[in-house]
């Protein structure tokens, strides 16, 4: 192995999204946003809606990761991911749609409102348009 | 002996059975391979999934957690994966059995969850109860719609309805050997703590660590378990279809022969008759 450098696997449900070697990732956790450098202790983390900048070798790659948790390991990382993708896979319209929509429910706040779940939905929405900026 | 004409239509009708069969083989061929191939592409997000889990699991010891410790409740929910069309020699009945042969299952304690129409017709006419059915899933697989199960199946844990969950559905071995199987998914038990190997942290702790990511695993284990009964479903179809197409084989090779030996059982009947009236004249 490359010093400096780890395995990144990014698996969903459906599909290998990613994989090969990187520098330095960065995401969103429960915890607040971290940036992972090879050498790291061993950690989970549970994923919170953000971007995800994977540092390659020469160049960075961006994606929108919205949900499920990573295994930190001194020379690799598996990012289980419930649901993730690159810019080119948003539909910018209906991110723009969603995060009106829940912005508007969050300033109204009607009675029955899952306030967890307009609060999910607008980091998303805003996950998706940070990434295609 | 049946007439000529009988063993005619008979054997017309076996060949028409034949060509259906053939093209239903030739379709589950095509269908399982792209199933398997699908299914294989999910394998190591649930290897992953179930790794993890199992290192947390084992890394957090007996603690009194809710999802590792059974409901109150006698009641139990299975969630029961089968095929939505016939004519796949055992596959249905196979895992139906799993559920109603289990001496562990009383059926007046069962709450059915079944995927797939042939599941629920079963239950149904056993007398089950069926809290829900969702055959439209087995025709198209979306994550989304099994969390969306995962998170109904867990509220009615949680309210206290139900006390275990588990899963019935048919394992992908190879082409030719499916396997049914029933698997507990709630409350989650850690695999033998032989190897607690890594020595893992979390971020959040343990226990909220276990709060977010057994829902993931739960939705993990029926999404998988999809694709293999999927690709289970194709293969077992595929083999009753080549069964009934050599069947087929053999009882038109057998009717030929039938005919044959008919028609030339009438042709010496005229001859005989011909000479002997020519014989009567003269």
């Amino acid at each position: 192995m490359a010093d400096n450098m780890f395995n990144l696997r990014i698996i969903t449900p459906e599909r290998v999204f990613y994989e090969g070697e990187a520098q330095m990732v960065e995401f969103n956790t429960t915890e607040g946003e971290i940036g992972v450098y090879p050498g790291h202790i061993p950690l989970t983390v549970i994923v919170k809606p953000g971007i995800l900048r994977i540092h390659e070798k020469d160049g960075e790659r961006i994606a929108a990761l919205h949900s499920g948790f990573a295994e930190i390991l001194p020379d690799a990382i598996s990012i289980l991911a419930e649901i993730v993708e690159w810019p080119d896979e948003i539909d910018e319209k209906r991110a723009n749609e969603a995060l009106a929509r829940a912005k508007e429910r969050l300033k109204n706040r009607y009675e029955d409102l899952d306030v967890a779940r307009a609060e999910t939905a607008l980091q998303r929405a805003m996950a998706r348009i940070n990434v295609l900026k | 002996m049946a007439s000529m004409r009988d063993i005619k239509r008979r054997k017309t009708s076996i060949q028409g059975t034949q060509q259906i069969t053939k093209a239903m083989k030739l379709v589950s061929t095509v269908k399982l391979q792209r199933a398997r191939a699908a299914a294989e592409k999910s394998q190591y997000y649930f290897d992953s999934m179930f790794r993890t889990v199992n290192s947390i699991l084992s890394r957090v010891g007996h603690i009194e957690h809710r999802y590792l410790i059974p409901g109150e409740s006698e009641r139990k929910a299975v969630v029961v994966i089968t095929s939505n069309r016939g004519l796949a020699g055992g596959y249905n009945s196979n895992v139906v059995k799993l559920i109603t042969r289990n001496d562990a299952f009383k059926k007046e304690d069962l709450d059915i969850y079944t995927i797939g129409n042939k599941g629920r017709e079963a239950f149904a006419r056993y007398g089950y109860t069926i809290r829900e059915d969702m055959p439209e899933v087995i025709e198209d697989p979306l994550y989304s719609e099994v969390n969306a199960l995962t998170a109904r199946l867990l509220k009615s844990f949680e309210a206290g309805e139900i006390g275990e969950i588990y899963l019935a559905y048919t394992f992908f071995k190879n082409t030719v050997s499916q396997e049914p199987r029933l698997i507990k998914l709630l409350p989650v038990e850690a695999e033998d703590e032989d190897e607690a190997s890594a020595v893992m942290n979390f971020e959040p702790e343990d226990v909220d660590a276990i709060d977010m990511i057994i829902p993931k695993y739960i939705s993990s284990l029926i999404y998988g378990g999809l694709k293999e009964a999927i690709a289970s479903e194709n293969g077992a179809r595929m083999q009753a279809m080549d069964n009934a197409t050599s069947n087929a084989e053999e009882m038109i090779d057998k009717l030929s022969l039938q005919y044959n030996r008919a028609r030339q059982g009438s042709i010496t009947q005229e001859l005989t008759e011909i000479i002997a009236g020519s014989e009567a004249i003269g």
